[in-house]
């Protein structure tokens, strides 16, 4: 699945991007020492040969850090992110203006140097108030993206690996998550459930853990079948241990890139709940509902409150895509990348 | 052939049952559809009355069938909102967004083509990045953000600039009032938000016929028909972008089964009377007769278009029929 509602989950398995990077074929060749090889003459070979012919012993984590660091967008893409939850959640200690504080006398004004991004009709500091909804935004897209990794990964590792009848059944409750209307289904519960930030954390996760799922239950069905499994088994491996040594490692990566694509798509999805009036309410901001105020100023002269609210999405989510894309790459040098 | 379908329409038809129970449990359970008898002197006598007419007072999996029984009829009751029979307001409202979803998706697939084709077989081109970075950003872009900016710039600053009398391109409904049919009244409406709905899905189609694209195009056949001398461009039209098709044909499904129910932003945008908005008014106003047939709907249009995808992949591609 790849496109097409306003509710969408992107996933490790879809479209290969490339941004930054070198095609790939040959960082895996070099990694691998298995390099450029030069003629050498006959006289020093013997002793050239066994310097070159020995590849430098590195760690997975060391190729991991490696192919990371050489994905250009996705190191400036972290860099960005910890900057902005740094700068959203450290926001009273160097805000100049309280988010809440009206100025009626001021009223609307257009940016400017002494508010960087205007202020809307109340005249509160816009700059301000991203900055500070920007703690909830970012908070519930975090929240999401982890508890819904946690109960993903577990059941699809529980189907996956025990198979037959549990892994029917956890399938099956998984098509049944798929086939309901999502914006619909998650502002309905939140209708039921209330609005606090806990709820919608909680009702997002109810709705996004099935993706991860389906892929850690595949990736476990076929690493499974792989024969350093089997060769564990028969040395008398308990099952436990085969999880624990052989399995979980072995998913690591797609689940991180998964869970790093979720925060993306919580976000987004969050500030469309709250955008239509379904998610946060005011007077607590997000995002989203800051762009929902802003609606009404579509076609006049302050439609500059519609700007920032977007920007500070598309510049997160964006860099969350990145960090992803940077992070598959990473883990899994061969597959992912065209 | 047959004994596939058959396989797929057999394991649709639990789904179906299961989760349209779901869904009128969870939506019955969220709503009263007494709440407006509560302010009444009476209430209590009232209430009970009322849950007796609506058969509230039976266990839900009795309501269930009675209401499944109705629904099979076309029964599907009558708005709190409106009072309108809610059959004829859903199938009024499907009208509505089946045009979003036709222009919407006509224009996409043939851009995601056009995009894939071209950056698969210029891979790594200065065109090439520059989709790439745009599908980024269109996916890294609120839907409904994208349809609030394209108001502003295509619609308000352009009537502006130009001094026009009315907008270039319309922001509200899909026709001026008393206008209808085909013309060019409905093609200044249909633009924005049909352009909304293309931006949302071409990045991911783009993308994905992409991929198809030059994993096809390396595939032996292809590599074969080069070597033999057959013209590049019918190379690429002919024996690659054909294959390179079938995934995207069934991602398109699965993307339209979600669209009848995935509208709600664009609709609310545009004020267009389609499903989306249809849902957004009743779920303002708590009608749960509506927002039960409604979920039960948008949910068969799914399982419809997942059905869809998986016949339309075996037909296309023998491999998965037979193993």
């Amino acid at each position: 699945m790849s496109a097409g509602d306003e509710f969408r989950h992107r996933t490790s398995e879809e479209d290969g991007l490339f941004l930054g990077g070198e095609p790939v074929g040959v960082d895996v060749a070099v990694e691998q020492g298995v390099g450029p090889v030069e003629l050498i003459p006959d006289a020093i070979a013997d002793v050239e040969l066994a310097h070159t012919a020995e590849p430098v012993p590195r760690t997975q984590w060391q190729l991991f850090r490696r192919r990371f660091f050489r994905h250009r967008m996705a190191v400036i893409s972290g860099v960005v992110l910890v900057g902005l939850y740094v700068a959203c959640f450290s926001a009273k200690w160097w805000v100049p203006f309280d988010p809440n504080k009206q100025n009626l006398l001021l009223g609307p004004v257009s940016p400017r140097a002494s508010h960087w991004f205007g202020t809307d009709e109340l005249g509160r500091d816009q700059f301000a108030r991203i900055v500070y909804a920007g703690q909830i935004s970012l908070k519930i897209g975090l929240a999401v993206a982890l508890i819904s990794t946690v109960v993903g990964a577990v059941l699809g590792a529980i189907a996956g690996f025990f198979g037959k009848v549990t892994d029917q059944f956890l399938m099956r409750i998984t098509d049944l998550f798929l086939v309901v209307p999502a914006i619909a289904i998650l502002a309905i519960a939140l209708r039921r459930f209330g609005h606090s930030d806990t709820t919608i954390i909680l009702v997002l996760a109810g709705l996004f853990w099935m993706y991860i799922a389906r892929i850690v239950r595949g990736q476990v069905l076929s690493i499974k079948e792989k024969e350093f499994v089997e060769a564990a088994r028969a040395a008398g491996g308990s099952a436990p241990r085969i999880i624990g040594r052989h399995i979980i490692p072995n998913v690591v990566g797609p689940i991180v890139v998964n869970a790093t694509l979720a925060v993306a798509t919580a976000i987004i999805t969050e500030s469309t709940l709250s955008f239509l009036g379904f998610g946060v309410q005011p007077p607590r901001t997000s995002w989203g509902n800051m762009l929902s105020t802003a609606e009404g100023y579509v076609g006049t002269s302050n439609a500059y409150l519609l700007y920032f609210p977007g920007l500070a999405i598309l510049l997160t989510v964006l860099a969350v895509n990145f960090l992803g894309d940077g992070l598959r790459d990473a883990f899994d040098p061969q597959g992912g990348r065209q | 052939m047959l004994t596939y379908i058959t396989r797929r329409v057999l394991y649709s038809i639990p789904v179906i049952f299961v989760a349209s129970f779901l869904l009128f449990a969870f939506v019955r359970a969220t709503f009263d559809p007494t709440a407006h008898l509560r302010a009444s002197r009476t209430a209590a006598e009232a209430i009970k009355s009322e849950r007796k007419r609506l058969n509230l007072d039976k266990p839900t999996v009795v309501q269930y069938s009675d209401w499944l029984k109705k629904f099979v009829r076309g029964d599907w009751g009558t708005s709190e909102r409106t009072h309108e029979r809610v059959f004829a307001m859903i199938r009024r409202s499907l009208w509505v967004t089946t045009q979003l979803i036709f222009w919407g998706v006509l224009v996409s697939a043939l851009l995601a083509i056009a995009m894939g084709v071209y950056s698969a077989v210029r891979q790594y081109s200065a065109l090439d990045y520059t989709l790439t970075g745009l599908s980024f950003v269109a996916l890294a872009m609120p839907p409904f953000w994208f349809g609030l900016i394209a108001i502003q710039f295509l619609s308000a600053d352009l009537k502006n600039v130009f001094h026009l009398q009315e907008p270039l391109f319309y922001s509200i409904g899909l026709h001026k009032p008393g206008v209808t049919g085909l013309n060019v009244d409905y093609l200044r409406h249909l633009a924005l938000p049909v352009m909304t709905l293309t931006v949302q899905i071409v990045a991911g189609w783009g993308r994905y016929q992409r991929a198809a694209m030059l994993d096809v195009m390396s595939a032996d056949y292809v590599r074969t028909a080069r070597a033999k001398g057959v013209p590049r461009r019918r190379v690429i039209f002919k024996h690659a972008l054909r294959n390179a098709l079938i995934p995207l044909v069934t991602v398109m499904a699965l993307d339209i089964g979600v669209l009848f129910g995935g509208l709600i932003i664009t609709e609310t945008i545009f004020s267009i009377p389609g499903m989306g908005r249809l849902f957004f008014d009743s779920l303002l106003r708590g009608d749960a007769t509506v927002l039960v047939s409604w979920t039960v709907v948008t949910a068969l249009f799914i399982v419809l278009f997942n059905l869809l995808a998986d016949v339309a992949y075996g037909w296309l591609d023998p491999r998965i029929r037979f193993s």
